[in-house]
């Protein structure tokens, strides 16, 4: 074992640990937080069901981006359809035998990283050379950008430029998820790439990468439309009827 | 006081993006309240010592209560889907008021003392100290927010910049650094019962003035009942309507309407008030207290039913907050909507033909309408998404011949504000007021010029009084607007009762 391999290891553990423990934490905090009145942006769905449809539009399809600014919705949608295949692409080193819908995907999946680059590209160009978009953008919203482009080209790096022991690759992710610790072949591209994605774990909670779970609590879009038909009272509320 | 003369920008054929012209309204700040005004509320006086520790507390209180706050504090990517929003953005060009920006300016001091970044490495995530010149931006530029919401229609995440305004003010509030406007009117709501201050033997007056007015017009007795004891409908419209131009021409619409479907109705001097400034200053306790004249005024007098008038926030918090404020309702005929907007039951009356009408007594009117925000994004009418777009137009096109809609994306849920909502509707943000009122202008503009469009119909009383004052800034005429019911009143055939 070397001494690689231990610090690959500590640093993965650690990382999911942060992440997991991280978006626990934050998701128990949104869904603790009280919605004290009926607030979704009309029109708004008037039933659960049309809430959920209309959740679903904007995670698939990013509707509400969509009618704002056609530019930001064909990077943003870019790089996240194609995040997604490279992600589900990477199952197939973490399963054994590999999933059907994984083998499915993976001629699409190669290719996919260019699409998350083109992406994440058209994005910062807006962020650089779109005087509004530059004047919000903060360091860490270049720096972010910056991070997931280096994940995606170096794991490009690997595909295309200069392999690596996939297998053995593999073989220490099977290991980890099981605390059966194999070598991690010392392959400089493929240290940068897995160092960077464990930072990306890392800052996931503390960061605005927390827009993924927060979607899903937003209250002008979550709610159903039924203010007239149900009273909605947040425990703190009921306190002010009781004087 | 002398006013500095306000130029009104040039209104263009196509709405372009501005240049960003920092700092441009960073002067644009409305009279801060004075103590006795704060006091009434039970905000403090002036701005406290330790304000600075106040203001995080409360921030931290509010965090806890308000899930939309917690979740857009943290959700925000600067994507910038917002920044081309605004219209005060689109107005003024001051970066700070894009969306986004705005809700930096509460982000940043929430990162600093309430996140582990912004802990850390302030620098990198924009994170800053809650200091004096922080706190004066947040003056200014919170109060140049309508908490109009259309925003909320574009950000792929839902964030409504309003819900992060009425944050703001009410942090302010509880430091002592309260809106005059807006206290002072929250105030007389409290001490007189209603926004304008009149009091109920000036309305009594107002109101026999009216009957003999429309006697005297029509010949037909329409009368307007106050304080009614066992009628079917309580009737609660902003004050507005009982005093302003052109605002009464609606309160005379209803009662013709009122009149003509037979349907007793009545006004409370008590609940003399539809408008609810608590929402402006995002305040929950004000707003169920305010809200609570309406329930108690329907009890007191035996009602069966609530209709409100034209006013856009109002019909906000009616529709969204009452029942959950000051419901359950279970005291009132459930076979109706509670409450019901003065535009559902004129709906109703003229599909069930209960209505007739002279349409050619609006003939000298070519008509647009302009969706009020509070009604567009935070509301809605009849059974079906998006009946608070439908059911005006349809009763503007039984009652009038001429109708046309601005552009697609200035109306419906994209529709603009008029520039003077959530609390900015003061004399001292007058620039403010005019320049936001720009991307509507020029909407109209090509309106009145393709068309003709010498009328432009809305359902709020913010909406009437806005236009009212900023219209000739544009070089039209301030009696191009006017109230959905005001063209009912002019159409409407009387006396003939089935």
């Amino acid at each position: 074992m070397t001494l690689l391999t231990i610090s690959f290891a500590a640093l993965f553990y650690f990382a999911a640990l942060l992440l997991i423990g991280g978006l626990a934490y934050k998701i128990y905090g949104y869904a603790k937080t009280p919605a004290p009145l009926k607030i979704p942006t009309t029109p708004a769905p008037l039933t659960p069901a049309g809430v959920s449809l209309r959740m679903a539009r904007e995670v698939v399809l990013f509707e509400s981006l969509y009618k704002s600014n056609k530019w930001t919705w064909i990077f943003g949608w870019l790089f996240h359809a194609a995040l997604l295949l490279v992600l589900l692409r990477h199952l197939r080193y973490f399963t054994e035998p590999i999933w059907s819908v994984v083998v499915l995907i993976q001629p699409f999946g190669m290719y996919a990283g260019f699409g998350l680059l083109a992406g994440l590209g058209g994005l910062w160009a807006r962020r650089l050379f779109v005087p509004r978009i530059k004047y919000i953008s903060t360091p860490s919203d270049h720096l972010i950008l910056l991070l997931l482009i280096a994940i995606g080209a170096s794991g490009l790096a690997m595909k295309y430029v200069a392999h690596t022991d996939i297998v053995a690759v593999k073989a220490f992710m099977l290991g980890l998820m099981v605390f059966d610790w194999q070598p991690l072949p010392a392959d400089p591209v493929l240290l940068v790439h897995l160092s960077l994605v464990a930072l990306l774990m890392m800052i996931f909670p503390v960061s605005k990468l927390l827009h993924a779970p927060g979607l899903f609590f937003s209250p002008t879009r979550n709610q159903a439309d039924n203010a007239r038909e149900a009273r909605h009272v947040a425990a703190w509320a009921v306190a002010l009827e009781k004087k | 006081m002398a006013t500095a003369q306000i130029e009104a920008p040039k209104l263009k054929e196509y709405p372009v993006i501005p240049i960003l012209q920092l700092g441009a309204m960073s002067n644009s700040k409305p009279y801060v309240a004075a103590a006795p005004i704060q006091e009434a509320l039970g905000f403090p006086g002036k701005l406290v010592d330790n304000w600075q520790e106040k203001a995080v507390a409360k921030m931290g209180e509010l965090l806890g209560k308000y899930r939309s706050l917690k979740v857009y504090m943290d959700t925000c990517v600067h994507c910038g889907a917002c920044s081309d929003k605004c219209h005060y953005f689109l107005g003024t060009g001051d970066p700070k008021n894009m969306p986004v920006a705005r809700q930096d300016l509460m982000r940043k001091v929430y990162r600093r003392y309430f996140t582990f970044a912004g802990k850390y490495f302030p620098k990198l995530v924009g994170a800053e100290d809650f200091t004096e010149p922080v706190l004066q931006d947040w003056y200014s530029y919170f109060n140049q927010c309508s908490e109009c919401r259309r925003c909320s229609v574009f950000c792929p995440y839902g964030i409504d910049t309003a819900e992060v305004t009425m944050a703001a003010k009410e942090i302010m509030d509880s430091i002592g650094m309260g809106q005059k406007y807006s206290n002072e009117i929250i105030g007389k709501v409290h001490r007189i019962g209603n926004n304008l201050g009149i009091p109920g033997p000036a309305l009594e007056n107002t109101l026999l003035g009216l009957e003999e007015d429309v006697k005297d017009e029509t010949g037909i007795d329409v009368k307007f009942p106050l304080n009614a004891k066992g009628a079917d409908v309580l009737l609660v419209t902003p004050s507005a309507d009982f005093f302003s131009e052109p605002h009464v021409d609606s309160l005379i619409g209803y009662a013709k309407v009122f009149h003509e479907a037979g349907i007793s109705w009545t006004l409370s001097t008590h609940a003399s008030e539809a408008g609810n400034f608590g929402l402006f200053i995002g305040n929950y306790e004000q707003m169920r207290t305010i809200s609570m004249r309406v329930r108690e005024a329907a009890i007191d007098l035996g009602v069966k039913r609530i209709v409100v008038g034209e006013c856009g926030h109002a019909w906000r918090v009616a529709y969204s907050f009452w029942n959950t404020l000051i419901g359950p309702f279970d005291f009132l005929d459930s076979r109706y909507p509670v409450p019901q907007h003065i535009c559902e039951f004129t709906y109703d009356l003229i599909r069930q033909g209960a209505l007739s009408f002279d349409k050619e007594a609006n003939d000298h009117r070519i008509v647009t309408f302009h969706d009020s925000c509070n009604v567009a994004r935070a509301s809605r009418m009849g059974s079906m998404p998006g009946g608070q777009f439908v059911i005006p137009r349809e009763i503007i096109k039984s009652v009038a011949n001429h109708f046309y809609d601005m552009a697609p994306e200035t109306i419906h849920e994209s529709t603009f504000c008029c520039g003077g909502g959530g609390g900015l509707l003061t004399d001292d943000l007058m620039e403010l007021r005019v320049k936001g009122a720009l991307p509507r202008m020029e909407a109209l503009k090509n309106l009145v010029d393709d068309r003709g469009v010498n009328f432009m119909a809305t359902i709020c009383a913010i909406c009437k009084a806005q236009f009212t004052k900023v219209l000739p800034y544009y070089g039209f005429d301030m009696s191009m607007v006017g109230g959905v019911h005001q063209l009912v009143s002019s159409a409407i055939r009387l006396g003939n009762k089935r």
